[in-house]
C-alpha cells in the first residue's frame, strides 16, 4: 500500500494524462469538422473526378438549309467503336471480331486492345449496321457509341461552298468552317463510375451530360437555282472541253448569293476520293496538294484578269468624274499609241467613229484607254479604291484572295491604259461581280454572303446575320446611265447572245487571254443582270480555257441566257411584256 | 465523486469485487464496429484480388484474431495481475529476442519492411513490436515499484527514461518501424510522468520535442534537394496535392475519402475510395473510410468511444489497489490513446504519414490480440479494486 499523499499525486497525474489525451482528440475532432464541412466540396469534386471515366457524346451538328428550307447538309447516325483494356475478357475474340467487322488489320486492333489505357478508340464513323452487328456479339470491353456523321443529300451540289467536316465533325472547308461555332454544338459526356483499375462499378450507373445540338444555318443559296446553274456549267464545260466553269448568281441589292457553282465539283460525302486516272504511289503531301486543288473555290480563292467586263468600272469612273458622257464621240483606228506602245483594239480594222455608248457596245479598247487617260492615274486609282476593289469583299467563305494591283507609284500611262480595259491586274470573280452590282444597284457596295440566320433546335432564331453596306459608291445618275448602256450591250452590242426573250437584261462580255500571253489559253466570261432597269439578280459565268471559239459573247453569254430564262420567272421577276 | 460513491454502494450489494462492464462493453462495441468496417473497406478489394476472390477474407481473419484475443483477455482478466510481475524482466528480454528474430529466416517481409516473424503454414504471423509494447508496460510498471521512493531522484528518473531506449532503437532500426518506436517511447514517458511527482522536467521535454520537430520541418522545407524516405514524407504532408503521385498519394486519397463523406456520409458500404483507390483502406486508413461512409457523425461516435474508453481506464487506474496495477493501466491507456491519436492525426494529414493502426478497428491480428491481452490486464486490475471503503 502506498502512502496516501503519493497516491493523490499519482491520481492527479493520471487525470492530467486523460485530459491531455481527450484534449488532443477534441482538437482532431476540430480538424475533422474543418475537412468534412469546409473542405468537403473541394475534396468531393476531386474525388468524383478521380472516380469517373468520361466518354464524350458527339453533339448533333447543325443542319445547313437553303433559303427555302431544303436541307443541304444533314447528319447521319454512325458508331464509334472503342475498347476498354481493363474490361476485355477475351482479347483474341475481340481482335478477331473487330478486325473482321471493321475491315482493319488484326495488327491494328491488337495494338489498341493491348494498350493499357482507360479507353482506346478503334474506329469512328462506322455505319450503324456494322455498329449494331458488333453490339450483338456482346463482347466485354467493347463499346459501341452512337454519334453523328455529316451527310450531304445532294452529293456534289455547291460542294466548294458548303465544305465538309472531318472525323471529329469539325468543319474543314467552306461554310462548315466559317460557321463552325454555330454549327458545332456542345459535346455531352457519359460519366461512368469506375474503381481504381478502371472497372465499371455497376450499381453506380452512368451519369450523362446531354449534348447540345448545334444551331441550324439558313443560307441564301437556292437549291433549284444552284442545281440548274450546275447543270448549265457541266454542259458548257463538256461542250467546250473547258478546264472549269464558274457561275455566281447574286441579289445585287443585298449581296445574298443564290448560287455559286464551280465545275468540276466534288462529292461531299467522299471528299477524299482522288480523281480516276490519278497516278498511284503519290506521297501523302502530293495527295493533299491534289485534294486542295480539287476543293478550291475558284470564285473566291483564285484571281484572274477580268478583261472587258472591267470596262464597266472604267465607264462608271469616267461618267462619275464627268470626263466622258454617253454622247461623246470617239474615233477608233484599230489601235492607240500610249507613250511608246501601240495597243491594238480587238477589231484590228478599227470601229471608226462611235459614241461612248457605241464604244461600250463594241467593247472598244482604244476608247476605254482614252477614258482612262482622261481620268489620269490619281483619279483612276481613287475610283479603284472607292469602288472597294482594293479590299476583300468580306464574303463568308474562308480564303478569299486579295486583289493584285499595281502600286500607285509604279503606275505609268501604259499600266493605266491596260488596267482601263481589264488587263495587267487580277481580281477574284466575286470581287468583279460585287463591284458591278454596286455600280448598277444605285451605288451601294453590298457584302456578298451566304449566311442568313442561325436557328436553334426549337426553331428559335439565335442570330440574324447582318452585313455592312457602303452607300454612295457612284451616284444614282451614273448608276442609271450604266444600266442603260449595259442593256444596250445585250440588246444590240457584243452581249446579244445573252438576250432573254421578254426580259430586259444588261451585261458585258469579256475574253481575256491568260498569262503567258502566247499560250493560246483564254477565259471567256459574261456578266449580266436583270431586269436592266431595276436589277434583281446579277450573275457571272466564267469559262476557263474553252476549246474552239473562246469569245465571251459566244461561250459564256448563252449560259447566262439559259439560266435567266429559267430563274427569272422562278424568282417571280415579271417580264416587261406583261 | 458523489456519483461514484453511490455507484460503489450499489455494486457492493452484488459482489465484493468490481468488474468493469462499461469498459468491456466499449471494447466489444469497438471490436464489432471494427469488423463491420473491415468488411466494408476490404470486401471489394478482396473479391477483386485474383489471389483471394473472397469478399469476407479479411473479415474472417480479423474475426478469428478477435476470438483468440477475447479468449486471451478472459484468461488474463481472471489471473491476479501480480502473477505477471515476476515475468517483467523476462518480457523485456523476450521482446528483444523476438525483434532480433526478424533478422533470421523466420522474419517475414511485407511492403519492403521486415516487421513480422512467423512459421510457414501457420496462419498468424507475429509482430514483435506488439509484444514489445506489452513487455515495456509490464517491465516499467515493475521497475517503478522496485525503485520505490527513489523515483523522486534524478538517478531514478534517468533510469526510467533510459531503460526503454534499447527496445525503442531496435524497433526503429531493425524493423524499420518508426511509428512503433514512437509509440513505445510515448507509453514509457507517460508511465514515467505518472510515476514521478515532477512536472517541470516533462514540460521542458515536451517543449524541446515540439521545438525539435519544428526545426526539422523547417530544415527539410528549406533544403535544396530532398533526400530520403522520411523528408519527402514531410513535404508531402505539407502539400499533398503537389506530391499526388508519390508520397502524398495515400494522404490525398484519405483526404478525398474524408472530404467526400461530408456531414452525413455516403452511407455504410457506399465508399468509393475503398475501390482500390485508397491503399490500406482496411488497415491504417480505415478511419477515412469510416468518415466517408458514416460522415462527421460516425467519426464523432468513434472518437467519443475512445474518450469513454480512456475515461474508464482513468477511473480504474485512480482506484487501483496498488501502484503496480495503476501503472499497468496507465501504460495500456497510454498505448491506446497514443495510437488512436496518431492514427486519426495521420489520416487527417495533421501529422506526416506513418503507418499506425487504429486500436480495435483496423485490420491486423497481432495488434488486436495484444490490445485485448492488455484490456485483460486492465480488467484484472479493476477486479482487485476493493469496494469496501
Amino acid at each position: 500500500m502506498l502512502a496516501n499523499n503519493n497516491k493523490i499525486a499519482h491520481r492527479k497525474k493520471i487525470m492530467v494524462v486523460f485530459f491531455l489525451c481527450a484534449g488532443v482528440l477534441v482538437g482532431l475532432f476540430g480538424r475533422l469538422v474543418y475537412l468534412m464541412v469546409w473542405r468537403a466540396e473541394h475534396y468531393s469534386e476531386l474525388a468524383t473526378d478521380l472516380h469517373e471515366r468520361e466518354r464524350s457524346i458527339k453533339a448533333a451538328r447543325g443542319k445547313i438549309m437553303d433559303r427555302n428550307g431544303a436541307v443541304l447538309a444533314d447528319n447521319m447516325t454512325v458508331c464509334t467503336i472503342s475498347v476498354i483494356h481493363n474490361q476485355i475478357e477475351d482479347p483474341e475474340q475481340v481482335i478477331q471480331v473487330l478486325s473482321k467487322e471493321l475491315g482493319v488489320t488484326e495488327e491494328f486492333v491488337r495494338q489498341r486492345v493491348e494498350k493499357y489505357s482507360s479507353m482506346e478508340r478503334i474506329r469512328s464513323n462506322v455505319d450503324k449496321g456494322t455498329g449494331d452487328r458488333i453490339r450483338e456479339y456482346d463482347l466485354a470491353g467493347v463499346k459501341v457509341d452512337e454519334d453523328y456523321k455529316r451527310y450531304y443529300p445532294y452529293g456534289d451540289l455547291a460542294s466548294k461552298v458548303l465544305g465538309f467536316t472531318g472525323g471529329d465533325n469539325q468543319g474543314i472547308i467552306g461554310l462548315e468552317v466559317i460557321y463552325e461555332e454555330y454549327l458545332t454544338g456542345k459535346a455531352g459526356t457519359i460519366l461512368t463510375v469506375t474503381d481504381a483499375r478502371g472497372i465499371e462499378v455497376d450499381e453506380a450507373g452512368e451519369r450523362r451530360i446531354e449534348p447540345v445540338a448545334g444551331n441550324d444555318l439558313y443560307i441564301s443559296i437556292d437549291r433549284n437555282i444552284q442545281s440548274y446553274a450546275t447543270q448549265l456549267a457541266v454542259q458548257a464545260c463538256a461542250a467546250k472541253e473547258a478546264d472549269s466553269v464558274s457561275i455566281i448568281v447574286m441579289d445585287p441589292n443585298n449581296g445574298e448569293i443564290y448560287a455559286m457553282v464551280n465545275v468540276p465539283e466534288f462529292d461531299l460525302n467522299d471528299p477524299y476520293a482522288l480523281p480516276e486516272g490519278t497516278e498511284e504511289n503519290l506521297s501523302t503531301e502530293e495527295q493533299q496538294n491534289l485534294l486542295n486543288g480539287i476543293w478550291r473555290n475558284g470564285c473566291i480563292n483564285d484571281t484572274y484578269e477580268p478583261g472587258s467586263t472591267f470596262k464597266i468600272i472604267t465607264a462608271a469612273a469616267g461618267l462619275e468624274e464627268r470626263v466622258v458622257t454617253p454622247e461623246d464621240t470617239f474615233s477608233c483606228p484599230g489601235f492607240i499609241v500610249v507613250d511608246d506602245r501601240k495597243i491594238r483594239c480587238h477589231k484590228t480594222a478599227g470601229h471608226g467613229s462611235e459614241t461612248f455608248v457605241q464604244a461600250t457596245m463594241n467593247s472598244c479598247n482604244p476608247v476605254f484607254i482614252t477614258v482612262g487617260m482622261r481620268l489620269g492615274v490619281d483619279n483612276y486609282y481613287k475610283y479603284f479604291e472607292q469602288f472597294g476593289l482594293k479590299q476583300k469583299t468580306g464574303i463568308d467563305l474562308p480564303g478569299e484572295a486579295g486583289t493584285i494591283m499595281h502600286n500607285k507609284d509604279d503606275m505609268g500611262n501604259v499600266e493605266l491604259a491596260t488596267v482601263s480595259f481589264g488587263q495587267s491586274f487580277q481580281i477574284t470573280p466575286i470581287q468583279l461581280l460585287t463591284t458591278a452590282a454596286s455600280i448598277v444597284n444605285g451605288g451601294n457596295r453590298v457584302t456578298p454572303h451566304f449566311g442568313i440566320q442561325a436557328v436553334d433546335e426549337n426553331g428559335e432564331v439565335v442570330e440574324d446575320f447582318s452585313y455592312p453596306v457602303q452607300s454612295g459608291i457612284v451616284s444614282d445618275e451614273t448608276s442609271e446611265t450604266m444600266r442603260g448602256m449595259l442593256e444596250l450591250v445585250v440588246s444590240e452590242g457584243g452581249g446579244r447572245n445573252g438576250q432573254v426573250a421578254g426580259f430586259r437584261v444588261g451585261g458585258k462580255t469579256a475574253t481575256s487571254q491568260t498569262l503567258p500571253r502566247n499560250s493560246g489559253r483564254y477565259i471567256a466570261s459574261f456578266l449580266a443582270f436583270a431586269p436592266a432597269d431595276d436589277p434583281q439578280v446579277i450573275a457571272i459565268a466564267i469559262v476557263n480555257n474553252p476549246q474552239g471559239t473562246y469569245y465571251g459573247g459566244q461561250v459564256a453569254a448563252p449560259i447566262l441566257r439559259q439560266l435567266f430564262e429559267n430563274i427569272l420567272p422562278y424568282l417571280g421577276i415579271m417580264s416587261y411584256n406583261q | 465523486m458523489a456519483g461514484q460513491r453511490s455507484r460503489r454502494r450499489r455494486k457492493k450489494e452484488q459482489s465484493e469485487y468490481f468488474f468493469d462492464y462499461s469498459l468491456l462493453f466499449i471494447v466489444l462495441f469497438l471490436l464489432g464496429f471494427g469488423l463491420v468496417m473491415v468488411y466494408s473497406a476490404s470486401s471489394y478489394e478482396a473479391f477483386s484480388d485474383p489471389n483471394i476472390r473472397d469478399a469476407a477474407y479479411y473479415l474472417k481473419r480479423q474475426l478469428a484474431a478477435d476470438i483468440v484475443g477475447l479468449a486471451a483477455m478472459i484468461v488474463v482478466a481472471n489471473i491476479p495481475y501480480h502473477f505477471w510481475e515476476r515475468f517483467a524482466t523476462l518480457g523485456y528480454v523476450m521482446s528483444m529476442i523476438l525483434i532480433l528474430l526478424v533478422l533470421t529466416p523466420l522474419g517475414i517481409e511485407r511492403n519492403g519492411a521486415k516487421r513480422w516473424i512467423g512459421v510457414e503454414g501457420f496462419p498468424f504471423n507475429l509482430q514483435p513490436a506488439e509484444v514489445a509494447k506489452l513487455g515495456m508496460i509490464l517491465f516499467l510498471a515493475a521497475l517503478v515499484c522496485k525503485i520505490g521512493k527513489r523515483v523522486r531522484t534524478m538517478k531514478g528518473f534517468l533510469v526510467m527514461v533510459i531503460v526503454p531506449l534499447p527496445i525503442v532503437l531496435l524497433v526503429w532500426q531493425l524493423t524499420n518501424n518508426l511509428s512503433s518506436a514512437i509509440i513505445i517511447m510515448g507509453i514509457s514517458l507517460l508511465m514515467v510522468f505518472v510515476a514521478s511527482p515532477d512536472y517541470k522536467k516533462f514540460v521542458i521535454m515536451g517543449a524541446a520535442a515540439v521545438a525539435m520537430a519544428a526545426i526539422l520541418v523547417l530544415i527539410i522545407v528549406n533544403a535544396d534537394s530532398v533526400e530520403g524516405f522520411r523528408s519527402e514524407r514531410i513535404l508531402a504532408w505539407l502539400d499533398p496535392e503537389s506530391y499526388a503521385q508519390g508520397k502524398g498519394f495515400q494522404t490525398l486519397q484519405a483526404l478525398y475519402a474524408i472530404g467526400s463523406g461530408g456531414v452525413w456520409g455516403k452511407g455504410l458500404g457506399q465508399s468509393m475510395q475503398k475501390l482500390n483507390f485508397l491503399p490500406e483502406a482496411q488497415n491504417d486508413m480505415i478511419f477515412s473510410i469510416i468518415c466517408e461512409e458514416l460522415g462527421l457523425f460516425g467519426a464523432i461516435a468513434i472518437i467519443l468511444m475512445f474518450v469513454l474508453l480512456l475515461w474508464r481506464m482513468m477511473i480504474i487506474a485512480n482506484n487501483a489497489s496498488d501502484l503496480f496495477g495503476a501503472l499497468l493501466v496507465v501504460g495500456v491507456m497510454g498505448h491506446i490513446a497514443i495510437q488512436a491519436i496518431l492514427n486519426i492525426a495521420v489520416v487527417t494529414s495533421t501529422i506526416p504519414n506513418t503507418g499506425i493502426s487504429l486500436p480495435f478497428i483496423s485490420y491486423g491480428g497481432s495488434s488486436v490480440m495484444f490490445l485485448l491481452i492488455e484490456i485483460g490486464l486492465v480488467l484484472s486490475v479493476a477486479k482487485r479494486i476493493q469496494l469496501k471503503a
